[in-house]
């Protein structure tokens, strides 16, 4: 293998790589407040990308997108209000099933909405064949789009979480929830909270990635299961691990695609996944006894 | 200021206050003794709303406040200062106290936040030496006095502390137990003090309780209950906090 050849691998595996720190981060932002898994974070990122197939119809491709972000906004805060936050002492077994229970039925109703086309949304600058030549690899304008968006997202968030007082409400949530009610805080909408911003931010990550790997109405599960992977393998709740783990996971299967039928590929998230969590349950970067102390 | 009446509650099934009744008029230290699974803390966390009562009555400022949840009890004005501290570990010093004042950022009182952060650290200057700090890391007694200058920083009328002198050297508890005068007198807060260290407790307290069982079976002037027989023997006796 050349240089030129490593690198395009690198760089294949640095875009899918980014799409699953931001399904991750999704996974952690809902995992800090309530302790639970969303399983259905994949399919916020479908709804998204779908919806904004759909509007790209009739709106300016910014527009659509921005819609489409929204309107999974919306439906991730009627979900946790019409499904979790009336639940009183919800067991982490019980929310698990209601979560994947939800995955289906979005899954279903998409099904219905939009058959079972697959859709993307046009290359938001040029076309499936440009691509920018940086040394010796071809990138296409789109990986660009990916990354950068991906990298404003986090950005935005980290300062979200770490200077306003409502990001600093959602990380006393997530430390210690009865202490957060005794100030005040109404940790029910908190979790309402990071419902909405976990729908908004995989809704997003939909819409920048469906030009590149399409939607259909079934995209979500793959995404959701590299997603959960790379959030076990940075550690749970810890979201800069997600990114670099997101990348790691991105970049080995990029790299298996050359020595590995292609087939293969799905297999070997599922084999870290495996591996991490009989190995190293509190992940890469976390510390075991953090891990210990959680609930799952 | 708060009056509770035959007051019950538990865990599920489990009872653990049983008609219970206390009250504190404006301005006083009124603090609960009682053994270790005597019910002090359940009594506590059901006044502040963290735990749901089966029967009675709650009173604050003639209002009953035993339906209401948690966060909108610290809004009319009583504040819990919970067992163990309770901290937000993995955030800063003034994270904490920042977030101690969300009931009053919601009131638009910004300006107070800041007179108010300012008193805290002439309360506790340790704690402004440590403003960056991340909660976690402080020595017991400074998670304590950030415990309570969180709480502070709702501008609570009433102060309910759980057992602040828990695990702390002697010194510290006798510094935590002076501070807790202060607090009367430099904010005007009424106290209802929850406590092991009896002897402690009652220095600084107008009137006291004993609670024993799920039961309140005593309650006087501090000083009758420090001369009382049955309390001596119980509470007062040879324990580790003697010196303290």
């Amino acid at each position: 293998m050349n240089l030129d050849l490593f690198l395009q691998y690198v760089v294949a595996g640095i875009t899918y790589g980014t799409i699953y720190g931001i399904v991750a981060i999704g996974f952690n932002i809902i995992y800090n407040t309530t302790g639970i898994i969303n399983f259905a974070q994949g399919e916020f990122v479908m709804l998204g990308g779908m919806t904004a197939v759909t509007l790209a119809r009739v709106l300016p491709l910014p527009a659509a997108i921005l819609v489409a972000v929204l309107v999974t906004t919306v439906v991730g805060a009627l979900i946790e209000i019409l499904f979790i936050r009336w639940l009183r002492h919800p067991s982490v077994l019980r929310m698990i099933v209601i979560t994947i229970g939800l995955s289906i039925l979005i899954r279903e109703v998409a099904l219905h909405i939009w058959g079972e086309g697959v859709r993307a949304l046009p290359y938001f600058t040029g076309t499936s064949v440009t691509s920018i030549r940086l040394g010796g690899v071809y990138i296409s304008p789109q990986v660009l789009w990916v990354v950068g968006i991906s990298a404003v997202v986090v950005a935005i968030l980290g300062g979200f979480f770490r200077y306003t007082l409502l990001g600093m409400q959602m990380r006393a949530c997530a430390a210690n929830r009865d202490a957060a009610r005794l100030c005040g805080i109404s940790a029910k909408n908190m979790v309402t909270l990071s419902f909405m911003l976990s729908a908004g931010i995989g809704a997003l990550g939909g819409c920048i990635v469906s030009p590149i790997t399409y939607v259909s109405y079934d995209s979500g599960v793959p995404l959701a299961i590299k997603g959960f992977t790379v959030a076990i393998l940075g550690g749970l709740g810890n979201s800069a691990a997600s990114a670099g783990a997101g990348m790691l996971l991105g970049i080995l299967e990029s790299f298996s695609v050359s020595v590995l039928p292609a087939a293969y590929k799905d297999v070997i998230s599922v084999a870290i996944l495996l591996v991490i969590l009989f190995v190293r349950p509190s992940g890469l970067f976390g510390s075991a006894e953090v891990a210990r102390l959680k609930e799952f | 200021m708060l009056r509770i009446k035959n007051l019950e509650a538990g865990y599920g099934p489990l009872k653990v206050l049983r008609k219970v009744s206390l009250h504190i008029g404006p301005g006083e230290i009124v603090t609960v003794i009682g053994a270790n699974g005597a019910g002090k803390s359940t009594f506590l966390k059901t006044i502040a709303g963290l735990l749901g009562a089966s029967g009675g009555e709650v009173l604050f400022e003639k209002q009953d406040i035993r339906k209401l949840p948690a966060e909108r009890i610290v809004s009319l004005g009583c504040s819990l200062v919970p067992e163990g501290r309770q901290l937000f570990a993995p955030m800063t010093v003034r994270e904490n106290l920042v977030l101690g004042a969300c009931v009053q950022f919601r009131r638009r009182r910004d300006e107070e936040v800041k007179e108010d952060l300012d008193r805290v650290f002439v309360l506790f200057p340790r704690l402004k030496e440590r403003e960056t700090q991340l909660a976690g890391t402080l020595s017991g007694g400074e998670q304590q006095m950030l415990a309570i200058g969180r709480a502070l920083l709702s501008r609570p009328r009433m102060l309910l502390l759980d057992e602040p002198s828990m695990g702390l050297a002697p010194r510290m508890v006798r510094e935590i137990f002076a501070h807790i005068a202060r607090l009367r007198r430099e904010f005007g807060l009424t106290i209802l003090l929850v406590e092991q260290n009896a002897r402690g407790a009652l220095a600084i307290a107008d009137r006291g309780y004993v609670l024993e069982t799920g039961r309140m079976i005593l309650q006087g002037p501090s000083g009758d209950l420090l001369l009382n027989k049955d309390v001596q023997r119980a509470y007062l006796g040879r324990s580790p906090e003697e010196d303290a």
